[in-house]
C-alpha cells in the first residue's frame, strides 16, 4: 500500500519508524503487515527500522509498543484544542485523510468552502468516467465491423446529449453524498467556509458575509486542491471556451472542438467528443503527444485513439490567444512555434477545451501568517508532507496534500498522502513511495502505469549502474481479450534481471486502469518478478496478460527464501 | 524487438535474395537494384510468424525516413508491430499495399538513398510487381479512345466538385480563400481518398469544408482518387438480388437527378463525314484517333461561338469560360469518367492525339488527377462504335452544354442538284442549358461544326 525499496539489495524493511517519546496508538488494522521497502530518501529518518524476514506478521502487531491512550484524551498537552487533525478541503484527499483520522482514533474536522467530494468528485475523475462510460458504449454500437465479428446486428445507435449528462451530474451527485454521509457516519465535523491559516496550529473559516468561527487544532492539513489552469491570452467564456469543469456539465456537443494539451484530462475528453459525434483537433506544446506517457505506450495509443479517429492535431505550437465565438464568428485560436515564437496558424473552431493542466488552488489560505511562500501556487512539502517556509524549516504541525503540494496530481495519491500524513501524526514515521501510485487514463481502450517509464528507468540504471531489462505481452494473445474482440493492447514491464525488481508497468489495453493495481502493489510491497510469477490467475481472465508478462521476464535471481505461503494449506 | 528486426532494414545482396520466396524468381529479377536502393521485407515479429499483413503504412511513398523512423505498421500472428527503418532514406515504392499479406523476408517496400533514385526504384518496383499483377490487368474491357459511353453517365465528374466549391462563399477568416479551413476529420478523407482540399469550398459552418464535402469531391473522381482501391468489379450480376450502388454509382445517380434543376432542350443535325473520314485515314499512321479529331473540330466551333461554351452557375449569369476544355465520356469497369482535352482549340491535332491516348491509359489505371476529368467546359459523348445512329445525352449539372454522337454510316443521299449518292453520314444532338444557350445559339454552332467537319483542312493547321 506505500513503500518500496528502490536500492538494490535492501532486505526488505518497515517503513514504519516508531518514536518512542510520542505515545503510540491502538492500531486498529495491521496496517504495516507486508510494507516491506524504504525509499531512498526515507533512509536515515527511521528511528527503528526492523526486518522483515517473514512477510506474514499478523502475530507482530504490536510488540514492544507502549499502548496509552488515544489523543483524545492526550495527556496534559500544552494547550487545549478544539481538534486533534483539523483538513482544510473536502475533496478525496481530505476524505481519505479524515477517514483514516477517525480510525487513528483523533478528533477531527474537515472545512469545506464549497462541495464536498472536490474536484475528483464534482469536476473531475467522476463525471468524466460517467461520461467516458457512455462513450466506451457508443464506440461499441457504432463499432460495425465489430458488432458484426460478434454476431450482432444493431442499428443506428444514437444519443440524447441532456440524458448523458444527467448521468454525469447525478452521478457526482451520489457520490457527493455518500462521502458526506461517510464523514458524517464517523463523526467528521463538517465545517462550511472558507478556511484561512491565522497562525500556528490556528485556523479560522466562514462564509463570506458571516462572521469567522475560529478553530485551533494540534495537527492541520492542508488539501485545498486545483483549479483548471488557463494560460494567459485565453478567454474562456464558458460557453465556446471552456474547461474541463464546463465540458463535464455536457451542455453542447461542438461539430469541431480545440483541445489544448494532450494529457490525461485532454485525452478523455477526445475520447467522449469523438464518440459522441464531434471531431477534434489537439494543439499541444510539446514536439509529441501525450508527452507523459511511455513512448512506446504513446506511440501505439496515438494510432489506435487518434489516427483513426475525426481527430488531427498540431504539435509544438502554442495557443498564444483564443477568442470566444461571438457575433456569428467561430472560436479563433491563434498558434505560435513553441520554440521560434513566430505566428504558425490560425484556427476557426466551434469551440475550444483548455486542458493545459490545473493550478493549486492556495490562495487565501493565509500562508503569509506563518511565513509561507508558495512556488508557482504549490505549497512546499517535505517527504512527509510537512510543509516548509520560506526560510526551509518545516513548520511543525501543518501538512499539505494532494494537488496542492503538486508531487503528484491524482486523488488517489491526495488520499495516500493524507493517509500517511495521519499515520506521522499518530505516531508513525510513514514515507509514501510515489513510484507505486497508479495512474490511468480511461479512454477505450484504457492506459495505465505505475512507477518509471522506459527512458527514465533507463536513465537511473545508467546512473546507477544496473541493468534494465523489458518484457512485453500483448492482449492479442490473451483468450478473454480475443473473445471481447477487443485484442488490441499491450503490457510492458520494465525491470532488473539482476534481482527481479518491477521498475515500471505500462498498460494499454482492454481494463488497463483495473488490471495495473497487479503491478502496483507489486511494488509497494516489494514484490520481486520471481516470487509474483507462481501466483496464480483465474483462466481465462484479462489478468492473464499480467501473468505472462511477469513470466515472460527473464530474472537471474532465484525465488525469494521467504515465499509468501511457507505451508502447504490442505483445503 | 529491435535485434529482431535489424534484419528488416538491409541492403538488397545477392544472398539475401536467395532467402526470398519460391516462385517470386522473375520479381528478384526485376529488383536488380542498385545498392544504393534497399529492400525493405517483412521482418519476422516472432518465432512463429511465417507471413505479416500490412496493417498501415505510415509513411507515404517519397516521404524522408529517418533512422528509427516507424514506417509500417505489421500484424504477426501475435500482434500489431511498428518496423522501424534502419537507414536512412526515402520511401521509394510501396510493393505491399495495406491489407497485403508477405512472407516473411519477401521485399514489401523499396527504401531510396537519395531523392533522385526515387523515380528508378519505382521503375524497378512497377516492373517488378507488375508480373504479379498481371491476372488483374488483363481484363477483357477495353478502353480504346472510341470507348463506349452511357450518356445519362457523362454526368458526374465535371459537375460534383464544381457545385460544391460554387455552393459557398469564401471562409470569412480563410484569407480570401488562401487558408484552407478544414475539419480534422476532412483532412484526414482527404488524404486517404488523395482529393485536394485546394480545389473544393465547403458547405460547413462558416463554410468550412467538412467530410460530406471531401467524400462528394472524391465520389466524383473516385476513380481517379483512390488507385489502390479499383471500384470492385462484379464478375456476374446475380439476378433477384438488390445490389447498392458504389459511391461512383450513388455520385452518378445524385447528378442525374441534379440535372433535372436545369431546363435543357435538344438540337439536332446530320453532318457528312467523307472528308474527315479521308483525313483520318492518311493521317492516322501519325497516331492521330477519331476522337481527337472530334473534339478538335467541336472545340473549332466554340471557339466561334463562346455562348456554347458558356454556363449557367447561379441562374442570374453567363459564365464565359476562358478556355474550351472538351470532356469526352469514356465507359469504365463500374461506371465512367470523363477525361477532358484542355485547350483542344489550341492544342495542335497530334499533340491532343498522344494527350488523349494518355488520359485514356491513365483513366484505364485509375490515375486521372482531379483537373484531368473535372474541368470540361463542353462533353463529347459517343455511341458511334455500337453502330448507335443518334441517342440524346443528360446535360452535366455545371456545364452548359453536351454532343451526342452517332455511328457515322453509309447514306443513300439525294443532291440538290437532283443526283443520288452515297455518302457517309453521322448524326449529331446537342442538349443545351436554355437559361444561357438558346436554339439559335445551337443552330449556328452545328452550322459551323458541320462545315468544319465537312471542309476538316482547319483541323491540321
Amino acid at each position: 500500500m506505500h513503500s518500496i525499496c528502490s536500492q538494490a539489495t535492501a532486505v526488505p524493511r518497515s517503513n514504519f519508524a516508531f518514536d518512542s517519546h510520542a505515545p503510540a496508538l491502538p492500531i486498529s488494522k495491521p496496517i504495516n503487515l507486508r510494507f516491506c521497502g524504504l525509499r531512498k530518501e526515507a533512509f536515515g529518518f527511521s528511528g527503528l527500522t526492523h526486518s522483515c524476514s517473514s512477510r506474514v506478521r499478523f502475530t507482530s502487531r504490536g510488540h514492544s509498543k507502549r499502548i496509552s491512550a488515544s489523543a483524545e484524551n492526550n495527556g496534559t498537552p500544552p494547550k487545549s484544542f478544539d481538534y486533534d487533525l483539523i483538513i482544510i478541503g473536502a475533496g478525496v484527499g481530505g476524505h481519505g485523510a479524515a477517514l483514516h483520522a477517525v480510525e487513528k482514533g483523533l478528533k477531527t474536522a474537515i472545512i469545506e468552502g464549497d462541495v464536498v467530494g472536490g474536484t475528483c468528485v464534482n469536476r473531475g475523475c467522476v463525471p468524466s468516467k460517467a461520461l467516458l462510460a457512455v462513450s466506451g458504449k457508443m464506440r461499441e454500437l457504432q463499432s460495425e465491423h465489430h458488432m458484426k465479428a460478434l454476431g450482432l446486428q444493431v442499428s443506428a445507435a444514437g444519443y440524447d446529449r441532456q440524458g448523458v449528462a444527467d448521468h454525469a451530474n447525478n452521478l457526482a451527485s451520489k457520490i457527493r453524498s455518500n462521502l458526506t454521509n461517510s464523514m458524517k457516519a464517523l463523526g467528521v465535523d463538517i465545517l462550511t467556509g472558507f478556511g484561512t491559516v491565522v497562525g500556528p496550529q490556528k485556523v479560522k473559516y466562514g462564509k463570506v458575509g458571516f462572521p469567522d468561527n475560529i478553530v485551533t487544532a494540534k495537527d492541520i492539513i492542508i488539501a485545498t486542491g486545483s483549479v483548471p489552469f488557463v494560460p494567459k491570452g485565453i478567454e474562456v467564456d464558458g460557453k465556446t471556451v471552456i474547461t474541463s469543469d464546463h465540458a463535464l456539465k455536457l451542455e453542447s456537443v461542438p461539430d469541431w472542438i480545440a483541445i489544448v494539451g494532450s494529457g490525461y484530462i485532454g485525452l478523455e475528453f477526445s475520447d467522449v467528443y469523438t464518440a459522441l459525434g464531434s471531431e477534434v483537433t489537439f494543439i499541444e506544446a510539446l514536439d509529441q503527444l501525450m508527452p507523459g506517457f511511455d513512448p512506446e505506450i504513446g506511440k501505439l495509443a496515438q494510432r489506435v485513439l487518434i489516427n483513426p479517429r475525426k481527430i488531427d492535431y498540431h504539435t509544438g505550437v502554442f495557443a498564444t490567444k483564443i477568442t470566444p465565438a461571438k457575433d456569428g464568428k467561430p472560436v479563433t485560436i491563434e498558434l505560435i512555434d513553441a520554440k521560434t515564437k513566430e505566428p504558425k496558424d490560425t484556427l476557426e473552431v466551434d469551440a475550444a477545451l483548455i486542458a493545459t493542466g490545473r493550478a493549486p488552488f492556495t490562495n487565501g489560505l493565509g500562508l503569509e501568517n506563518i511565513n509561507v511562500e508558495t512556488q508557482r501556487g504549490f505549497v512546499p512539502v517535505d517527504e512527509r508532507m510537512q510543509v516548509i517556509d520560506a526560510n526551509g524549516n518545516l513548520v511543525p504541525h501543518l501538512y499539505c496534500i494532494g494537488d496542492a503540494n503538486g508531487k503528484m496530481m491524482l486523488a488517489h495519491a491526495a488520499s495516500a498522502q493524507g493517509i500517511s500524513v495521519v499515520e506521522q501524526v499518530t505516531g508513525r514515521d510513514h514515507v509514501l513511495n510515489h513510484l507505486s501510485i497508479p495512474a490511468a487514463c480511461f479512454t477505450h481502450p484504457e492506459i495505465s502505469m505505475v512507477g518509471l517509464t522506459e527512458p527514465q528507468a533507463r536513465e537511473k540504471a545508467e546512473k546507477e549502474g544496473f541493468e534494465v531489462s523489458v518484457a512485453k505481452t500483448s492482449f492479442k494473445a490473451n483468450t478473454k481479450a480475443l473473445a471481447e474482440n477487443e485484442g488490441e493492447g499491450l503490457a510492458k514491464l520494465i525491470y532488473r534481471p539482476d534481482n527481479g525488481e518491477i521498475l515500471g508497468v505500462h498498460i494499454f489495453g482492454l481494463h488497463a486502469a483495473d488490471l495495473i493495481h497487479e503491478a502496483s502493489n507489486a511494488i509497494a510491497l516489494g514484490t520481486r518478478i520471481q516470487d509474483i510469477k507462481f501466483a496464480v490467475h483465474a483462466h481465462p481472465t484479462l489478468s492473464e496478460v499480467l501473468d505472462e508478462l511477469f513470466k515472460s521476464a527473464k530474472v537471474k535471481a532465484t525465488t525469494s527464501s521467504h515465499v509468501p505461503v511457507s505451508e502447504p494449506v490442505a483445503v | 524487438m529491435a535485434n529482431v528486426l535489424q534484419t528488416s532494414f538491409l541492403p538488397s545482396t545477392s544472398s539475401l535474395r536467395r532467402t526470398s520466396i519460391s516462385g517470386s524468381k522473375g520479381k528478384s529479377q526485376a529488383l536488380q537494384l542498385k545498392a544504393k536502393i534497399r529492400e525493405i521485407f517483412m521482418p519476422a515479429l516472432s518465432s512463429t510468424m511465417t507471413e505479416g499483413k500490412i496493417v498501415s503504412w505510415m509513411k507515404s511513398e517519397g516521404d524522408k525516413l529517418s533512422k528509427g523512423e516507424s514506417v509500417v505498421v505489421v500484424e504477426s500472428d501475435k500482434a500489431d508491430m511498428d518496423v522501424e527503418s534502419f537507414h536512412e532514406g526515402f520511401l521509394a515504392a510501396i510493393m505491399v499495399e495495406e491489407g497485403g499479406v508477405a512472407p516473411v523476408g519477401s521485399a514489401i517496400a523499396l527504401l531510396a538513398e537519395t531523392e533522385d533514385e526515387i523515380a528508378e526504384a519505382k521503375a524497378k518496383s512497377q516492373s517488378s510487381s507488375s508480373s504479379s499483377h498481371k491476372v488483374v490487368e488483363e481484363q477483357p474491357k477495353q478502353i480504346e479512345e472510341t470507348a463506349p459511353d452511357v450518356p445519362a453517365a457523362a454526368a458526374p465528374t465535371v459537375s460534383a466538385s464544381k457545385t460544391v466549391a460554387l455552393g459557398s462563399a469564401a471562409h470569412p477568416a480563410s484569407d480570401g480563400g488562401k487558408r484552407i479551413v478544414a475539419s480534422p476529420y476532412a483532412k484526414k478523407l482527404a488524404k486517404e481518398l488523395k482529393v485536394d482540399l485546394g480545389t473544393m469550398a465547403g458547405t460547413g459552418p462558416n463554410g468550412r469544408i467538412v467530410a460530406k464535402d471531401v467524400e462528394a469531391a472524391a465520389a466524383a473522381g473516385i476513380v481517379a482518387a483512390s488507385p489502390a482501391k479499383p471500384a470492385p468489379v462484379a464478375p456476374g450480376i446475380e439476378l433477384g438480388t438488390v445490389v447498392p450502388f458504389t459511391t461512383m454509382q450513388g455520385a452518378v445517380s445524385r447528378n442525374m437527378v441534379e440535372s433535372l434543376s436545369v431546363p435543357t432542350f435538344r438540337v439536332g443535325y446530320t453532318i457528312t463525314t467523307n472528308a474527315l473520314d479521308a483525313l483520318y485515314k492518311k493521317i492516322k499512321s501519325k497516331g492521330v484517333t477519331m476522337t481527337a479529331l472530334l473534339a478538335k473540330a467541336t472545340a473549332l466551333a466554340l471557339a466561334q461561338h463562346p455562348v456554347v461554351n458558356s454556363c449557367c452557375r447561379d441562374g442570374n449569369s453567363f459564365t464565359y469560360n476562358g478556355s474550351i476544355n472538351i470532356a469526352v465520356a469514356v465507359a469504365i469497369d463500374g461506371g465512367l469518367i470523363t477525361p477532358v482535352l484542355q485547350d483542344a482549340d489550341k492544342v495542335d491535332i497530334y499533340t491532343l492525339s498522344r494527350k488523349w491516348k494518355e488520359l485514356v491509359e491513365k483513366a484505364r489505371a485509375k490515375q486521372l488527377q482531379p483537373h484531368e476529368y473535372n474541368t470540361g467546359t463542353f462533353t463529347l459523348s459517343n455511341l458511334g462504335m455500337f453502330g448507335v445512329d443518334r441517342f440524346d445525352a443528360i446535360l452535366p449539372p455545371g456545364t452548359g452544354a453536351i454532343m451526342a454522337v452517332g455511328a457515322s454510316q453509309p447514306t443513300v443521299v439525294a443532291s440538290k442538284d437532283g443526283s443520288i449518292g452515297m455518302k457517309n453520314q453521322m448524326q449529331v444532338n446537342v442538349t443545351a442549358d436554355h437559361r444561357v444557350i438558346y436554339g439559335a445559339d445551337l443552330a449556328a454552332f452545328l452550322q459551323t461544326l458541320a462545315k468544319i467537319v465537312e471542309d476538316p483542312k482547319d483541323l491540321t493547321f
